[in-house]
């Protein structure tokens, strides 16, 4: 179990929570960092069937990588992924039926979602399964923080609710507060992601490119 | 091995597109008849929503004892008991001119429930509008959307948006009078419901999905 959990494993399983953040540091994933952030429950749901798809391809990847022909790797990639999410998304609707329809398109996103094609060709080609999966799991809960982050405060500053529930009392409505529309537009999202950027980048100098 | 080389590449491409369709095939065939039962029964809890029936514990039984036929409309509005297979989807039903209408009873009272089928700002949304036993009267309805935006367009399964429509009357006069407005416009309170603000495409949708799918009733509902 000591080797299972090493230095380094253990950095491949958390850098991603924070100094190597998928979204905010590789910039990986914006697209759908928009489109489902509107509310919290989606993002969450979005940010978990990311994680397990991305250990999973992460690890078949792995697993192959020796064998992959160089010249169609992406292609290989693209149908791993591909294959795992149209077999998720049918278990889903045979065991989750309320789930998938939730989710809807969104499941179908998760193949172009750019983390997925990072990670594979980025590590699960040069790392065994292990790491691999410790990779796609880091890195999908390093998508989801983002997702979650965002998403309460659009829900919040945009609906006024929570998960659903009205966290803005009537009171402040009747003084005259208004839900902020824009919140709930797909730019503000990018524009919650760039904060987090900024925030980011400015409590940890060494993410910050040197000035010439 | 040479990893390279043209041949490998294609057997290992054809190869591998083999194992995956099988594999999907597999998966697909062996879970078809659960996800259609998952469908049907999803359908009838739709059904059900029409008729502000909802989170009941077994579905099935509910709309068994709840819903008396699944009729077809014919030319002069009499109704005859559908001889096919229970429908999932209402699009080509209603493209075909087979006019549904599901004979209800909720305590005692008959109802009506009509499927609609319309277009939103993404994609298909569909809904059932359930009636008193006028046939003029919105007695509940249910909508939803395959992917409209949340927060925007997917208000329209709330039951903010969806309550508004209990009370209102179907025809007025010749036509359906039934409407969705431009959100904070409603005009005839008889008739009108509040649109959704940020959402004025999918509010389009279903004001346009009323007028298409309950017209073809006319003469059932008068």
């Amino acid at each position: 179990m000591g080797q299972l959990f090493s230095k380094k494993n253990k950095e491949v399983l958390f850098t991603p929570l924070g100094l190597n953040n998928p979204v905010t540091v590789q910039v990986l994933g914006i697209c759908s960092a928009l489109a489902v952030t509107a509310q919290l429950e989606p993002a969450i749901v979005m940010g978990l069937s990311v994680t397990v798809i991305t250990a999973f391809a992460n690890v078949v990847i792995s697993l192959l990588r020796n064998t992959i022909p160089n010249r169609i790797r992406i292609i290989v990639q693209l149908v791993v992924v591909a294959a795992l999410v149209t077999i998720v998304s049918e278990i889903l609707k045979a065991f989750a039926y309320d789930v998938s329809v939730q989710l809807s398109v969104y499941v179908g996103l998760i193949i172009t979602n750019c983390i997925l094609m990072g990670r594979l060709e980025a590590f699960a080609m040069q790392n065994g399964p292990w790491e691999s999966c410790l990779d796609g799991i880091g890195n999908g809960l390093g998508y989801a923080k983002i997702l979650i982050i965002v998403a309460f405060f659009r829900e919040l500053l945009g609906s006024g609710t929570l998960f659903g529930f009205r966290i803005i009392p009537e009171v402040a409505y009747e003084a005259g507060y208004l839900n902020n529309g824009l919140m709930l537009m797909p730019p503000m999202a990018l524009i919650i992601v760039a904060c987090i950027i900024w925030y980011q980048r400015a409590k940890n100098p060494e993410l910050q490119e040197s000035s010439n | 091995m040479n990893t390279n080389s043209n041949s490998y590449t294609i057997i290992y491409a054809s190869v591998m597109v083999i194992i995956v369709a099988f594999l999907l095939a597999f998966v697909s065939s062996s879970l078809k008849e659960q996800q259609n039962k998952n469908v049907e029964l999803d359908t009838k809890k739709q059904i059900l929503a029409a008729l502000n029936i909802a989170d009941v514990e077994d579905a099935e039984a509910t709309y068994n004892s709840v819903v008396k036929g699944d009729m077809l409309m014919q030319a002069d509005g009499s109704l005859v008991a559908n001889e096919g297979a229970f429908n999932t989807t209402y699009k080509g039903e209603i493209a075909e001119g087979r006019l549904h209408v599901f004979e209800c009873e909720v305590d005692g009272q008959k109802k009506y429930v009509i499927p609609v089928y319309g277009a939103g700002l993404w994609g298909p949304i569909w809904g059932y509008i359930g009636l008193d036993e006028d046939k003029n009267t919105v007695y509940g309805t249910y909508f939803s959307h395959a992917g409209e935006t949340p927060g925007l367009g997917a208000e329209i399964t709330t039951p903010k948006f969806q309550t508004q429509f209990v009370g209102k009357k179907v025809f007025d006069g010749a036509n359906v009078g039934l409407c969705v407005v431009k959100n904070g416009r409603v005009a005839n309170p008889d008739y009108e419901v509040d649109g959704i603000s940020g959402g004025t495409i999918t509010s389009q949708g279903v004001d346009a999905m009323l007028k298409n799918c309950l017209k073809p009733y006319e003469k059932f509902l008068k």
